[in-house]
């Protein structure tokens, strides 16, 4: 558990949290943005105080992901104000109250664990909007008497919506998918391979020292090399480039807008002569760096803020088979082209 | 939203005009306009935006919404696939990959 961020305790003895981020917060954040220790990155759940809050100050909702936590309580920053964490298991408050773990049970449990109508006069909660995919205002209020508000869906708005009165603008209430947004998930896309990442180019390298007379070690050396540079390039054209450019690139089934960025990737490789050694090893990189970018890119409707389930199941009936065919075909056709001239 | 607009008439987004009290939640909780107040009552009126996460059925207390809420995410898909359950994120517990 991090406890760096404490600065004291406030009235009731609950602890007072600082709205400044350390450098030691910036280098976490910057490792749990690679995906390093992303999934044990928590805060304790419960009562927290920001500045010096009294019965009438504004008590705000958020998840135990350090990360949130942390965004949320800068936001905070020259306030006076009461900071809820709920038991999120250190996910974010979006995906939290997906699974339900951000939702209606843990928020009246907590509500009613800190005794939050000893420690303010007023009824109100003042919830992150996207926790709205887990909280029930209604039920909320028939558990425990506190009113839900839906705040801004950014913890950056937070002031300017509560000096409008708790009134968030249109603006506030709509999640963006920008180029930035997307650019600080590309790392953890790119973590995604794991193993794999090792365990694939390895495969390649080893097909490479295939030939007519048998097995030659340094052809595995010199060819495989090559393949294992085209591998990671279509790797990082599916899950890198693609979604950078996500919004410029056509089509909008996401394993299409792949499919196509690993096409380019493979013409600008050929125009290089840095693809295959004649027609079939040609064709099968294409089929291969096809379906790897396609696969690849269609995995990000995840990470995306807009993909519906009944979408993606409709674009994966098509996608799937079609990558996994053209995967097949393309390793057995490269393992051909070692034995084939053409 | 310039151009993030996902597949076109594929959402199971429903919205029963008549139980609709007109109290604005879903027009709050979405994040993605989908719904206007008009005439004191709610409009679907960017149907396509909708990425079916459930936030207006949730809040509405006269359920006069629904919608086959889940995740939009094609590694949930797999992984629901593969354990035989609805379609998840690996996000809680013991497992390494997240949304």
């Amino acid at each position: 558990m991090h406890t760096r961020f404490l600065t004291g305790t406030s009235i009731a003895s609950v602890p007072q949290i600082s709205t400044v981020w350390s450098i030691n917060d910036v280098l976490e954040t910057i490792k749990v943005r690679w995906s390093v220790g992303r999934m044990n990155y928590k805060v304790e759940t419960g009562l927290y105080a920001v500045g010096n809050p009294t019965e009438i100050s504004p008590v705000f909702v958020t998840a135990n992901f350090k990360l949130t936590f942390d965004h949320v309580r800068r936001a905070l920053y020259g306030m006076d104000a009461w900071l809820l964490i709920l038991d999120t298991k250190g996910i974010n408050v979006w995906c939290a109250a997906g699974k339900g773990t951000f939702g209606t049970k843990e928020l009246s449990r907590q509500i009613k664990l800190v005794n939050l109508d000893q420690v303010v006069n007023h009824r109100k909660v003042i919830v992150p909007q996207l926790g709205a995919v887990g909280v029930s205002a209604h039920e909320v209020k028939a558990n425990t008497g506190f009113t839900v508000v839906y705040g801004p869906v950014r913890a950056d708005d937070i002031k300017a919506f509560m000096n409008a009165g708790m009134k968030a603008t249109k603006e506030m209430r709509e999640v963006h998918f920008s180029f930035w947004d997307r650019l600080k998930l590309i790392p953890v896309e790119l973590a995604y391979g794991k193993l794999y990442l090792v365990l694939v180019p390895a495969v390649f390298l080893i097909i490479c020292g295939l030939n007519r007379k048998g097995y030659s070690v340094d052809l595995a050396y010199q060819d495989g090399l090559r393949s294992v540079l085209i591998l990671l390039i279509a790797y990082v054209t599916g899950c890198g480039i693609t979604p950078a450019l996500l919004p410029w690139i056509p089509f909008r089934r996401f394993a299409l807008k792949g499919l196509l960025t690993g096409w380019i990737a493979a013409i600008l490789l050929m125009l290089f002569h840095f693809l295959g050694q004649g027609i079939l090893e040609n064709i099968s990189w294409f089929l291969i760096i096809g379906s790897l970018s396609s696969f690849l890119a269609m995995n990000f409707t995840g990470t995306s803020t807009f993909t519906s389930l009944s979408g993606v199941q409709k674009e994966m009936k098509t996608a799937v088979p079609g990558q996994i065919g053209m995967a097949g075909l393309g390793v057995i056709l490269f393992i051909v082209s070692k034995f084939i001239s053409l | 939203m310039n151009g993030l607009v996902y597949l076109k008439n594929v959402v199971t987004l429903e919205l029963d005009q008549e139980k609709c009290n007109g109290c604005r939640m879903c027009t709050i909780v979405c994040p993605h306009a989908v719904f206007e107040i008009q005439n004191k009552r709610a409009v679907i009126v960017n149907r396509d935006l909708c990425m079916e996460c459930g936030a207006c059925e949730k809040n509405c207390s006269e359920k006069a919404i629904s919608v086959r809420s889940g995740v939009g995410c094609a590694a949930g898909i797999i992984n629901g696939i593969l354990r035989g359950t609805e379609p998840t994120c690996d996000c809680s517990g013991s497992g390494s990959s997240c949304c």
